[in-house]
């Protein structure tokens, strides 16, 4: 009898045991709603526990997810069937209301995650399960777009005065932007900001983990080193940014694997375009950055194969375009870069009626990308050679990110990784001109060509596939040519793991739990 | 002539005598005089202007020092990861260091022995209200009261102004920290002082209070203050390296040896040691030779050891 009891208790104890994979990147969320910033940090842990009409799969074809089914009705009419019986993890059934709320709440001026439902005019109720989405033209790539926009439950939203996207850039903090309500298969436990956000399995998911993780636990780790040293003591088990200078050392660990992978996000720099003088530099009375020989000269002054083989040491793809090869648009006879020549450079500054130079200050976040600090301090020393005096602000991506968002700022880096795979998200967010939707939405530097929005309008309605694909490579070549941007390369993503833990490495750099196993 | 008996007393001086008859001493004091001439001479001697992007390569970045396979003769204790030569960046480093290690001991001396005086000297409330801050702040380690400091300025600072005020607020910070050693000292002396004959001499001539403080007291007080103070240089430069090691201290763009002993750590593990152990070792010279000198100059003022 006794030994019977042990037995069971034995099992009871294995059956139920808790699988806890420890993941560490370097930075932390921004907020836990899921409709106010567009921050791959934030999407990748939010993605847990907020789920979308569709979702994709590990190779980013995109499958159903909270909608079961989806039919066009028009050419500007969608129909979408929810899943039966899916709840909130307060309890409460997912129904149509929910769908239109979120799609009202997401489109709020105040987020930045307008770009998921664009071309969505109006969603509309049909029954409690279905809802149908009118579109402004034909949308092709619909069903990509709506990966990231997440369902909220309505009556949560507005039990706990929530109906309101945070505004951010405010600092305004509500109730959804400390708490969590969605139907994923992860509920968040905890979030403490810069410590630790903590997962644990919701057991009334709707759909079956692949993999047998019931805990998670990240940690942001902002220094390198101490993030590298965690995951060779074994307190993590998981890290997805590694330190580039690492991973040939991770690589030989036998404790540890190393998964390769691309990251479909480019690093670039980006200018203030619409001030009529430069804010943060020693021109005064007009703005350099709207000369395209200006532009062009920062464009040439860098040098990018440098920047590849040091500061990345190897781990990165030179970039001349604003897309990376994993995303549709790319062709490798448009993504080529200016030679670098420091004295071209510096000749067309003095043609563009700069022969000194000038001195400007370049914004760059210091725990976002992967390397970014060095990569602003190398770009410091390379326009030093053409005459640029460039003074360098890294601060941590929490600072860095209100200052941009509020125009603040005469130059700056950012990466822009492409969440639907396709170029249009790109340069909608980033070169379309700024309104206060969708349309330019992290265009922060302000650029405004007429002729390309028109090019950009007209990719979002193009349904012949051949003329869409030439209207998306006139889009990146004219961004290029204009050197509206500074591309600098796109990212190359290794994971390090423990060697008894897989999981699927995708190339928008989210790791899902509910791919990974700890053996 | 008035030279040569000047040097022959200095000569002759018990403090030289006891600084002759320590050999550690004297080495002591050569290798702080080189590290002080090598920091203030930096700009002028240093092989490499790292302050100076356009002089920077990045193509030079990650050379080994010169007497290993890669290594180059221009660079002799080889290059960080921006291609700047370690050497020059130590020289510079030394000089952010050796700067805020003086200024903020001075602070520190200033703000300590006045208020040590007032307290000594007057006695009563005032002398009560500012003991009792002192015991305070004395039950804080100094590195944890210069990080509040700190801190605190960070928040009321704009950010694009941080990096021109790192030495300033530095300087505030760690000098805050460590007025109270001063202060003790002094008030315990000052109140010894304070009844003695000339003290009261000078009181029924009428000289008033901060004359007597400032002229009759303050010589009489000094000697400890200055063997403190030396030993505090070390103190607040390894505070200050403290410091920008933790990243609060002073930015990449200026660097002091702690901020290239942080900036290095990060490619230990990948195999470029020179980056991060050479300024390390800079920083253990410079404080025990400061140190060492701090050690034989209380040892030679205290005439109990005599």
């Amino acid at each position: 009898m006794r030994k019977l009891l042990f037995t069971a208790l034995f099992l009871a104890s294995f059956s139920a045991g808790a699988v806890t994979l420890k993941w560490a990147a370097q930075n932390d969320i921004l907020t836990l709603d899921p409709h106010s910033q567009n921050h791959a940090t934030t999407h990748s842990i939010l993605q847990h526990t907020y789920e979308g009409l569709t979702r994709y799969t590990k190779t980013f074809g995109v499958e159903p997810c909270l909608a079961v089914s989806w039919k066009q009705l028009s050419d500007t009419q969608w129909r979408f069937n929810l899943r039966k019986g899916v709840k909130f993890h307060d309890g409460s059934p997912l129904t149509a209301d929910d769908v239109v709320f979120s799609f009202e709440r997401i489109r709020q001026p105040q987020g930045t995650n307008q770009v998921y439902v664009t071309g969505i005019n109006e969603v509309k109720k049909v029954d409690d399960l279905t809802v149908d989405f009118i579109l402004a033209g034909p949308t092709p790539v619909l069903l990509r777009n709506i990966v990231d926009f997440r369902i909220m439950s309505k009556a949560w939203a507005e039990k706990n005065r929530s109906q309101n996207v945070q505004d951010y850039a405010k600092k305004e903090e509500i109730f959804a932007s400390r708490n969590t309500n969605g139907t994923g298969p992860y509920l968040i436990r905890s979030w403490e900001p810069d410590k630790r956000i903590v997962f644990a399995l919701n057991k009334d998911w709707w759909g079956k983990i692949e993999g047998n993780v019931t805990d998670v636990i990240y940690t942001p780790i902002k220094s390198d080193a101490t993030r590298v040293a965690a995951l060779l003591s074994g307190d993590v088990d998981l890290v997805t940014d590694l330190p580039v200078q690492d991973v040939d050392r991770l690589r030989k660990e036998p404790k540890l694997k190393v998964l390769d992978g691309q990251e479909n996000r480019t690093i670039f720099i980006a200018m203030d375009q619409h001030n009529d003088e430069l804010k943060y530099s020693s021109v005064k009375g007009k703005n350099p950055f709207k000369d395209v020989r200006v532009r062009k000269a920062l464009n040439m002054a860098v040098d990018r194969e440098a920047i590849k083989r040091v500061t990345m040491r190897g781990l990165s793809i030179p970039a001349g375009i604003l897309v990376a090869p994993s995303v549709h648009g790319w062709s490798k006879e448009i993504d080529v870069f200016p030679k670098y020549d420091p004295a071209g450079a510096k000749k067309l500054l003095a043609e563009a009626g700069y022969p000194e130079g000038f001195e400007f200050t370049l914004d760059c976040p210091n725990n976002r990308y992967v390397n970014d600090e060095k990569i602003c301090q190398a770009l410091v020393g390379m326009w030093a050679k053409a005459g640029v005096r460039t003074k360098l602000n890294a601060v941590p991506f929490s600072n860095f990110i209100p200052k941009i968002l509020n125009f603040d700022s005469s130059a700056y880096m950012l990466g822009w990784g492409v969440a639907t795979f396709d170029a249009l998200y790109t340069l909608q967010s980033l070169v379309r001109t700024k309104t206060t939707g969708a349309d330019g939405s992290f265009n922060l530097g302000r650029v405004s060509d007429p002729k390309l929005d028109n090019t950009i309008d007209a990719i979002k309605i193009a349904t012949d596939p051949v003329a869409r694909d030439a209207l998306l490579k006139e889009g990146l070549v004219k961004t290029r040519d204009e050197a509206y941007y500074v591309p600098l390369h796109h990212q190359l993503r290794p994971w390090a793991m423990k060697s008894n833990v897989t999981t699927v490495h995708k190339a928008d750099d989210r790791p899902e739990s509910r791919f990974a196993r700890v053996n | 002539m008035f030279r040569g008996v000047f040097l022959k007393r200095a000569w002759d001086h018990d403090l030289a005598w006891s600084f002759r008859r320590s050999p550690v001493t004297v080495v002591a004091a050569l290798v702080t005089a080189v590290c002080i001439a090598a920091a203030l001479l930096s700009p002028w001697i240093a092989p490499q202007d790292p302050f100076d992007a356009s002089a920077l390569d990045l193509n030079d970045a990650f050379k080994p020092p010169a007497w290993q396979a890669g290594g180059e003769r221009a660079y002799l204790l080889g290059t960080d990861n921006q291609g700047r030569d370690i050497l020059s960046t130590i020289m510079h480093g030394a000089r952010v260091s050796l700067g805020v290690g003086l200024a903020s001991v001075f602070l520190a001396m200033l703000s300590g022995v006045s208020l040590g005086l007032l307290a000594g000297y007057f006695g009563g409330r005032i002398d009560a209200f500012i003991m009792r801050i002192a015991d305070v702040q004395l039950s804080f380690p100094a590195i944890l009261i210069a990080l509040l400091i700190d801190g605190v300025a960070r928040v009321a600072l704009p950010s694009e102004r941080h990096d021109a005020i790192a030495i300033p607020v530095l300087v505030l910070a760690i000098g805050f920290a460590s007025w109270v050693q001063y202060a003790r000292t002094v008030r315990g002396s000052t109140m010894v002082e304070k009844n003695r004959e000339y003290v009261q001499a000078a009181r029924v001539i009428g000289r008033r209070p901060l004359a007597i403080m400032l002229f009759h007291v303050l010589p009489n007080v000094a000697g400890p203050v200055l063997v403190i103070g030396t030993i505090n240089i070390a103190t607040a430069i390894i505070t200050e390296a403290t410091l920008s090691f933790l990243g609060v201290g002073m930015p990449p763009t200026q660097p002091s040896l702690g901020t290239l002993i942080r900036v290095g750590n990060e490619f230990l593990y990948s195999g470029e040691w020179w980056i991060t152990v050479f300024p390390g070792a800079a920083l253990v010279v410079l404080v025990l030779s400061v140190n060492l000198l701090g050690d034989w100059l209380r040892d030679a003022l205290n005439p109990k050891l005599r």
